[in-house]
């Protein structure tokens, strides 16, 4: 796959290394410095730090704000956008604010319902969908188009992608759907945490069986679990999250005052045992509120050092 | 046997208490009546299967109502017995009976009467 | 039909304090359906109406009738001679019943007695669930009979997203995934291909989202 933009993660990826991303969730707050204590943590150990939208429909400072710190802390952001919060003038507005900061990732996501939320009596908006998101934004940096189809000056130049969930149902088109996704012109798939390793690379070998590990860039989710209890919470209120029983287990059966070293032994056995498989071309390490132990488990993991890009 | 209860109740024949309505029960108390009982067979026993849990939900209704507009919802009551319990009929009638008497007159049927 | 659903007592008691005299209108279609405003209703809403101002040792005259339709000329014409009579009407029609009413009535205040909730059927007695949103731009074509716009929680036209678990949608146990019906049901219609077609951008000007609509249909008007 050629390079058609300035992303740093473009870069990487079709250079055949290993991607490693992680994320950053802006604070419930103004104060930047939160922003880049985050990225301060993980900006050697990451090639590229996504910076989630208001995730489980909690009001929180504009990824597209965050993403500004990152960047003039001289780091790569991945401005995370979901469809829930604003309708398509808002949506291309906000693409292209973010390629005047020279902001070259965007991740497009549905967003949870707003009912999980801090504003569960709100609206949502959902004008898009997050195919359609990602439609638009290759229709924006490839034909220099808005939707209503007039040119745009200085078209964005972002590197587009979208997330994956293996887990969810109905299994049978999970594999189709990342078809659909990749065909509107995801170039890059981050996947939802992955505990169900068997479950995984079945996905993945549907997926590759229909050669779709070839057209698009598949980085495979990981977060380490803090505690039994986080397991459990998971594995029972987060949908579409499939934590199985031996992975609790294990954790259950660890005293209390190591279940998170042994959250962080299964995250890195889970990237070895992921790096060998076919059509796994990167890590998205989501260590919620836990950015302080991301350098680690790259370390540990055998991912360091990132390679240098010019 | 010859069971007494009180005078006071003034009993209405329906074929299943699935047949009571919510306008039926409020009417009652529009015309001044201090409390409605509503009997029914035991659970499980309606002869048209469901009709007395109509019932008892209907009533469940009427008790909003009235509390809502200061009636008191406790004037009505729902009770279960089979045709062959004389003397529980008996019992729930003098229950129904006392309940009504601490409560009062319905008071509405003074607001009217002051009004006249 | 439209769904609506009796508003609590004692807020259309607030309406309606200090009126001497009442009318509350029911209408016969939808809302007698879905039991919210049909004339059985308008008897319990009258007569509850009738008790709380008794009690207050207010002398307030209630009266009812239940219209045909509220929704066309015609039969609202029937309150013509009365209506000015009353200090307030309650309408138990939908939101078109009650806005007809008023563009009609202009010197009776009327004040809606129901919630209007949406185009549905009913499941079974007592049991009525959300079929359609009037997009004004049917697309049941090509989901399989099923609708995403007004099932899916997020109205996703290229669904599910990862929150479907066990034909669930996320935010409730209860609720079906509405795409996973569609699937389900293109499966059983031998069209589970057509899952792929990706269905582009929607245009909603149909829908709300383009003002106020309206139908002309020049064939039909006198």
């Amino acid at each position: 796959m050629s390079v058609k933009t300035p992303s740093k993660l473009e870069k990487i990826l079709s250079e055949g290394h290993l991607a490693v991303t992680s994320e950053v969730g802006p604070p419930r707050g103004s104060d930047p410095e939160e922003v880049i204590e985050k990225a301060n943590l993980i900006k050697d150990h990451v090639d590229v730090i996504n910076v989630t939208d208001n995730q489980t429909s909690v009001t929180r400072m504009s990824s597209l704000a965050a993403c500004i710190h990152i960047k003039q802390m001289g780091l790569e952001p991945m401005l995370q956008m979901v469809t829930r919060d604003k309708n398509r003038i808002a949506l291309q507005s906000d693409i292209l604010g973010a390629a005047s900061f020279d902001i070259f990732n965007l991740l497009c996501l549905s967003g949870d319902h707003q009912s999980f939320g801090d504003n569960p009596k709100g609206q949502n908006v959902h004008d898009l969908d997050s195919m359609q998101l990602v439609q638009t934004v290759r229709m924006m940096r490839d034909e220099g188009k808005f939707l209503g189809g007039a040119d745009i000056k200085r078209p964005p130049k972002l590197f587009v992608g979208a997330a994956a969930n293996p887990f969810a149902d109905p299994f049978e088109i999970r594999v189709p759907r990342l078809a659909k996704k990749i065909a509107c012109g995801a170039e890059y798939i981050q996947t939802q945490c992955i505990y169900n390793l068997d479950k995984f690379e079945e996905w993945m070998k549907l997926a590759c069986d229909r050669g779709l590990h070839e057209q698009t860039y598949i980085l495979a989710g990981v977060t380490p679990l803090k505690s039994a209890g986080m397991a459990k919470f998971m594995k029972n209120r987060v949908p579409g999250m499939d934590v199985p029983d031996d992975v609790i287990k294990r954790m259950a059966d660890t005293p209390k005052e190591k279940q998170a070293e042994e959250g962080i032994n299964i995250c890195i056995e889970t990237i070895e045992r992921l790096k060998s498989v076919e059509g796994v071309k990167g890590f998205h390490i989501m260590a919620i509120e836990w950015e302080e132990k991301v350098p680690g488990i790259v370390e540990r993991a055998g991912l360091y050092p990132r390679p240098e890009i010019d | 046997m010859r069971l007494t209860y009180p005078t006071s109740i003034k009993i209405v024949r329906v074929p299943c208490t699935g047949k009571v309505d919510i306008i039926h029960m409020l009417r009652a108390f529009e015309k001044g009546a201090d409390g409605v009982c509503v009997i029914g067979c035991m659970e499980g026993d309606c002869h048209f299967k469901s009709g007395n849990f109509r019932a008892r939900k209907r009533v469940e209704q009427v008790q909003k109502i009235l509390t809502t507009v200061g009636i008191g919802g406790d004037r009505v009551k729902m009770y279960n017995l089979s045709s062959g319990e004389g003397p529980t009929f008996a019992r729930y009638a003098n229950e129904i009976h006392e309940i009504i008497m601490e409560l009062g007159p319905n008071p509405i049927k003074l607001k009217k009467k002051q009004a006249a | 039909m439209i769904v609506a659903d009796k508003k609590p007592v004692e807020e259309i008691i607030e309406y309606v304090q200090g009126c001497k005299k009442i009318l509350v209108l029911g209408c016969n279609e939808c809302v007698t359906v879905c039991e919210a405003g049909g004339k059985k209703e308008v008897g319990v809403l009258a007569s509850a109406l009738r008790m709380y101002f008794l009690n207050q040792g207010e002398d307030v005259k209630i009266d009812e009738v239940t219209l045909e339709r509220q929704c066309d000329h015609e039969y609202l014409e029937e309150i013509r001679d009365v209506a000015d009579e009353y200090d307030a009407i309650v309408s138990l029609a939908c939101g078109v019943g009650v806005q007809f009413m008023a563009e009609k009535y202009h010197s009776v205040p009327i004040y809606p007695g129901v919630n209007t909730c949406f185009l549905g059927a009913t499941e079974q007695r007592g049991l009525w669930t959300e079929r359609c949103q009037a997009c004004g731009n049917c697309m049941l074509a090509i989901t399989g009979g099923i609708c995403p716009v007004s099932r899916c929680a997020k109205r996703i036209l290229n669904g599910p997203c990862g929150g479907s678990s066990n034909g669930k949608c996320e935010i409730d146990s209860n609720l079906d995934c509405a795409w996973q019906l569609i699937i389900d049901r293109l499966k059983a219609l031998g069209r589970l291909e057509d899952y792929e077609k990706i269905c582009s951008i929607k245009d909603w000007s149909t829908d709300r989202a383009g003002g106020p609509r309206k139908v002309v249909r020049e064939d039909v008007q006198i």
